[in-house]
């Protein structure tokens, strides 16, 4: 009698007790990465290493071309994948009818979404770098990194739709909006920010992203800057730097952790720290945003 | 007559559409470029060879074209990370939608999701330099590039995927199930295990799906910290080279369009798409089964 009762003690505290050993074990790993990783790092991160170029010699070396190169390719990515991101969204909440069509749509997308990123690399490699040829440019990455994370786009923009309610939709409809004038005008400000969620943490998965940029053949040792976007002359504005070689900060920091020297490593890991920051920053502002949004959406 | 207002409204319809249609040109271009390759690079290896042949040595002299070696490792490294994902991920799903309160839930659910936000170059390092040191202090004959230690890491960046589908899997379950349970007497571990899970399981099988699908996919971890040695091996403390390692080690060197050392990377590229996408399909039917039985 005794004994079984013990064993129901147990059974009824295994997953509370298991449950919390658990997320603190995946939690301090998480912990003990941070710790590790500003431990190497922090000795070389200064404003030298923010302003220099790569080089042979790690006390030297920085990460000027990559960052530059990172700010680059992201905001060519949030410009391609804004529009297709959400107008494919609306397509599929809106107006696609439930059928073997929409049905379709939603297997294919739910398939890209689990398309190893490297394969999306082969992709831009053939159709952006050789068959448009745009070489191993800025463009040719932008282009490459847009195609991997659309469907978190697609996805956030259809659940922030969703979640705008029927009331609304029936008000606007019911003054004499048609459907289209309903979703500019009412449904897209109201699903705005949730929106905006998605297309940042689409941001934060695609800055970290380096398989698909090594597979184009984008380089790992790159020792000047895009061509920047501003001219002294009219019009003021150049898209040279698009067609320019570039680099990444994750490239970089694979290049640098692939050398067998151990100062590399601490280049590496001053990498990280900052790939980290601003990585773990766009993520919360995303959370941030979509916490936000859900509870102006339980007030409407 | 056709008004102006008809033709704006059909016009942006279609052009929504053609937006939706556009992911759906990703996935033929994908299929295209990969089956074009791939078919230029069995007209110089027999089928056969590719999938018997125990050496993958394309860069070498002597050439032997069998993928097996890198598959090895795929899966290997794959089995390790579902280990580790799957027993944390399962664990943390069931305490997270069953023990905690929803608040606590509403909090620690995007603090695992961090996990999954650190860059796997990062993760990479962490293996590398960190993990692999600590193993070898409990398997003294690890070496520097194994399968263990990206396995492990590549598992605990797998944790959140498990962990936040399995639970939201089990959130879908109706609490009169739960109730009807208590109602016969049965404790909280009888109906989280007798009730909760198995009415979930469709769900909770479809994370572990999509999770090995992302192990299979991953590439920067092992491409660090496995090495770059094909190696046809179960010795999980031995460096190999997965799929995905061979696709990086290809891209980083300069080998010429056109050469068979080019088009080894589609034919391994087309072996993993194909991989992936049988688990994304059956993943993805798995949770639609779920979803539409607790409507």
């Amino acid at each position: 009698m005794q004994e079984k009762k013990l064993i129901n003690v147990i059974k009824d505290n295994f997953f509370p007790v298991a449950g919390a050993i658990a997320m603190f074990i995946s939690l301090g790993v998480l912990f003990v990465l941070i710790i590790d990783v500003f431990k190497d790092g922090l000795i070389r991160l200064n404003f030298k290493f923010l302003t220099s170029y790569p080089s042979r010699f790690p006390e030297q070396a920085g990460i000027l071309s990559a960052w530059v190169g990172t700010v680059w390719i992201m905001v060519l990515t949030a410009l391609f994948i804004f529009p297709i991101g959400i107008a494919s969204g609306i397509y599929l909440e809106e107006y696609a009818k439930p059928g073997k069509l929409k049905d379709f749509l939603e297997i294919n997308i739910s398939n890209l979404a689990g398309v190893p990123s490297i394969i999306y690399g082969l992709l831009g490699l053939q159709i952006f770098v050789y068959f448009l040829k745009l070489d191993r440019s800025v463009l040719a990455g932008a282009l490459t990194l847009s195609l991997v994370v659309l469907p978190i786009v697609i996805v956030a923009t259809r659940e922030a739709l969703k979640a705008v309610p029927l009331s609304l939709r029936e008000g606007s409809l019911a003054l004499g909006a048609n459907k289209l004038q309903t979703i500019l005008y009412q449904v897209l400000p109201s699903a705005f920010s949730g929106i905006l969620s998605g297309v940042i943490l689409a941001m934060s998965r695609a800055i970290g992203e380096t398989a698909p940029l090594i597979t184009i053949g984008a380089l790992t040792y790159i020792a000047f800057l895009p061509t920047g976007p501003f001219t002294s002359e009219f019009p003021f504005i150049t898209l040279a730097g698009l067609k320019d070689f570039f680099t990444v900060l994750p490239i970089q920091i694979f290049n640098w952790v692939s050398r067998p020297q151990k100062a590399f490593h601490a280049n590496a890991a001053a990498g990280i720290i900052v790939l980290l920051v601003i990585s773990l920053f766009i993520n919360f502002l995303a959370i941030y945003l979509r916490i936000k949004f859900e509870k102006y959406m339980r007030r409407k | 007559m056709i008004s102006k207002e008809k033709i704006l409204y059909k016009t942006a319809e279609g052009a929504l559409f053609l937006s939706a249609l556009f992911s759906v040109f990703i996935t033929v271009g994908i299929i295209v470029v990969l089956l074009f390759e791939t078919i230029e690079f069995f007209k110089e290896v027999p089928l056969i060879k590719f999938l018997t042949d125990t050496q993958w040595t394309p860069l070498f002299e002597d050439k032997h074209f069998g993928i097996l070696p890198l598959l090895n490792a795929t899966i290997l490294t794959s089995l390790i990370a579902m280990i580790v994902s799957i027993s944390f991920g399962l664990t943390i799903a069931i305490y997270m939608s069953e023990y905690l309160k929803p608040e606590k839930r509403m909090v620690l659910k995007p603090i695992m999701e961090i996990l999954a936000v650190v860059p796997t170059v990062v993760y990479g390092y962490f293996a590398l330099l960190f993990v692999t040191p600590v193993l070898k202090n409990i398997f003294p004959d690890i070496s520097t590039f194994n399968a263990l230690s990206p396995g492990i890491v590549m598992g605990i960046m797998i944790i959140p995927i498990v962990a936040t589908m399995s639970d939201d899997a089990m959130q879908a379950v109706p609490n009169w199930l739960r109730e009807g349970g208590f109602a016969l007497g049965a404790s909280k571990f009888q109906v989280t295990t007798g009730v909760v899970v198995p009415s979930a399981l469709s769900g909770i099988m479809a994370s572990f799906i999509l999770g090995v699908s992302r192990a299979i996919g991953e590439t920067m971890i092992v491409a660090i910290a496995a090495g770059q040695m094909p190696n046809l091996t179960l010795n999980v403390l031995e460096p190999m080279e997965t799929i995905t390692a061979y696709i990086v080690q290809v891209s980083l060197g300069d080998t010429p369009t056109g050469s068979i050392e080019f088009r080894t990377i589609f034919a391994a590229g087309m072996t993993l798409f194909i991989l992936t996408f049988i688990l994304n399909i059956i993943s993805y039917f798995l949770k639609s089964k779920y979803r539409e039985r607790y409507k």
